[in-house]
């Protein structure tokens, strides 16, 4: 097995808090096992954490960003098990066991041959950001968002009489109502659209040459 | 918010054993609503039972052709799945106009049913609100109502029930089953939610306790159609100012079948059987359909600020029901 393939033990460091002290922790607190971009970590927290926080004040990865703290503008979207959710919302101690993939390991999540994932160097490519707040949230929505077209997951805008388990032809409308739960207050959204607009004529193009 | 004791339940009695003789307990859905709630402070919990990983996460279809949905099946797993599609148009694009795609992966059918309201006043601790602290007066009564009930509501709460799922159930006679201490029972999903008349801190029937394990969809008729529409402020990603949900049989030119509710209009989804009493049996022309909703809408007593949610409320059923009679 390559290193890169086995999960990378963790254990938390000295600033885990008072649940630390002593190996008993208090019954607001517990050790869970969450699976963080690749590498597992063993972590004692408060029950009141959200995914969020664990993710930007105790695993140091602020990628994921907080811009309302209220589900409301999807700065703080990541990926568990696959599926893209907002972190500000979960209490972390719900997922256990669970795989997380944050914006910092987009990339290697999608096996890209470089150190972006298709997705992110689109979004450079169209200069799709502003301040640059957003994206984070804008790529882990967008990876989600592909996936569900791809399993054939319907909009409000679909149209109801296709087959259902056919993959959704991502269309402007498409792609703006399914990324509707992304907020950007610099209005980047035209060239959002068109970067994820790229990746589906990209990923089009593969499979209909694979087929 | 407060420090917290958790509990993953592994089965509804383990659940229901962990909540029973606390009243400062909360199951755990999606936590869409309730994590979101104690941020604020209104919810204020000491003990969290999640109940997101028991075994409710099916659809089921059963012997009499009825659709069974399990607690906690995720709001986009329902909206997607193949049966409902093809048999209950409406509940998938109820579901697919609310919230965003990163919420409805984690909002719970359950969770969805109660999800309290969106009034800015019930989530503002500094404000007075007799559902959130009973006694301490309604701020939206005299205060800003553009997005409040204009039926039955009460002097004691005009807020609305923020759900589109359950607008859609409600026009499908959609049944909702409970465990409890008590045992398991059933609630009709059009009595569960409840008129706020002077406790609107309850905002539907469910006893303290008691445990939502699924919900019961009765086959349509042969040959129903149905649809929902929403009104908002935005063209996606925002609750309804109104909503109609509708399920239509024509034969030989007659209304054979109808199911018409309303969403954001009322404290409850407000089921339109007036609008129905006038539709069945008869020829479903323009002008029937639109004295069909006016019957109903008749009722409406707008406060301030929100008298433009009738006429818009008129104007989504007729256009909704027009549609849909085309089309049998
Ligand atoms: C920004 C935003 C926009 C939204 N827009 C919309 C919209 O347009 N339309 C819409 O309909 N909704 C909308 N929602 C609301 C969303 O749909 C709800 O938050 C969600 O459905 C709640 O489900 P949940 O599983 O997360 O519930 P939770 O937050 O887990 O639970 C909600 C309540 O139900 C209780 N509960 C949960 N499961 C059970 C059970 N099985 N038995 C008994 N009690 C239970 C909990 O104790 C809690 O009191 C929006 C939410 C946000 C944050
Ligand atoms: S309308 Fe209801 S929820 Fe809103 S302030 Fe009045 S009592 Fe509270
Ligand atoms: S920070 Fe989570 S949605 Fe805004
Ligand atoms: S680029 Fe600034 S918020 Fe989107």
């Amino acid at each position: 097995m390559e290193a890169s393939d086995r999960p990378r033990e963790h254990s938390p460091g000295p600033d885990s808090g008072p649940a630390d002290r002593g190996g008993v922790l208090p019954p607001t607190h517990s050790r869970m096992t969450l699976k963080v971009n690749d590498t597992v970590h063993v972590i004692e927290l408060d029950h009141r954490t959200t995914l969020l926080d664990l993710l930007r004040e105790h695993l140091a990865l602020t990628g994921s960003k907080k811009g309302c703290d209220q589900g409301q503008c999807g700065a703080c979207t990541v990926l568990v098990d696959g599926r893209r959710v907002n972190s500000c919302l979960l209490l972390a101690v719900a997922q256990e066991g669970c795989e997380v993939v944050t914006v910092e390991g987009l990339a290697e999540a999608a096996g890209a041959d470089g150190d972006l994932h298709p997705l992110q160097q689109a979004f450079l490519d169209r200069d799709a950001l502003q301040c640059g707040y957003c994206t984070p949230g804008q790529l882990c929505s967008a990876v989600g968002m592909l996936e569900e077209a791809r399993a054939g997951q319907p909009s409000v805008v679909t149209d109801t009489d296709r087959p259902t388990d056919a993959p959704v032809r991502l269309t402007v409308e498409e792609i703006r109502e399914r990324l509707s739960g992304n907020l950007c207050r610099c209005g980047a959204y035209p060239h959002i659209v068109e970067a994820v607009q790229e990746v589906v004529v990209r990923d089009v193009a593969a499979r209909e040459v694979i087929v | 918010m407060k420090p917290l004791l958790y509990v993953r339940a592994e089965s509804v009695g383990e659940a229901a054993a962990a909540h029973a003789g606390r009243p400062e307990a909360r199951y755990l859905g999606g936590g869409t609503n309730l994590v979101d709630l104690m941020k604020l402070g209104v919810e204020r919990p000491e003990v969290l039972i999640d109940i997101s990983r028991l075994p409710l996460d099916q659809v089921e279809e059963l012997p009499d052709g009825a659709l069974r949905i399990g607690a906690t099946v995720r709001n986009s797993d329902l909206a997607g799945h193949p049966l409902v599609r093809e048999r209950y148009p409406v509940l998938s694009q109820a579901l697919l106009s609310g919230a965003s795609g990163q919420l409805r992966n984690v909002a719970t059918t359950a969770g969805n049913l109660l999800q309290r309201t969106r009034c800015a006043y019930f989530q503002d601790v500094g404000k007075p609100c007799n559902k959130r602290v009973p006694g301490s007066g309604c701020g939206a009564l005299t205060g800003v109502n553009r997005d409040h009930a204009v039926l039955g509501h009460s002097e004691h709460c005009v807020a609305t029930h923020p759900s589109d799922l359950a607008v859609a159930l409600a026009a499908l006679d959609a049944v909702v089953e409970l465990a409890g201490p008590g045992g398991g029972r059933t609630v009709e999903l059009t009595e569960f939610h409840r008129l706020p008349q002077d406790s609107p801190d309850q905002d539907t029937v469910i006893r303290p306790g008691e445990l939502i394990t699924g919900v019961l969809l009765p086959p349509l008729p042969g040959g129903t159609v149905s649809r929902y529409r929403k009104a908002r402020d935005r063209a996606s990603f925002a609750f309804a100012l109104a909503s109609v949900a509708a399920t239509v049989q024509v034969r030989g030119g007659v209304v054979r079948h109808i199911g018409v509710a309303f969403g954001g209009l009322a404290h409850r989804p407000w089921r339109a059987r007036r609008t129905e009493a006038a539709l069945l049996g008869s020829a479903p022309t323009p002008e029937a359909v639109a004295r069909a909703v006016d019957a109903e809408l008749a009722a409406a007593v707008p406060l301030r600020d929100n008298a433009y949610k009738v006429s818009l409320a008129r104007d989504l059923a007729c256009e909704v029901l027009g549609s849909l009679t085309a089309r049998t």
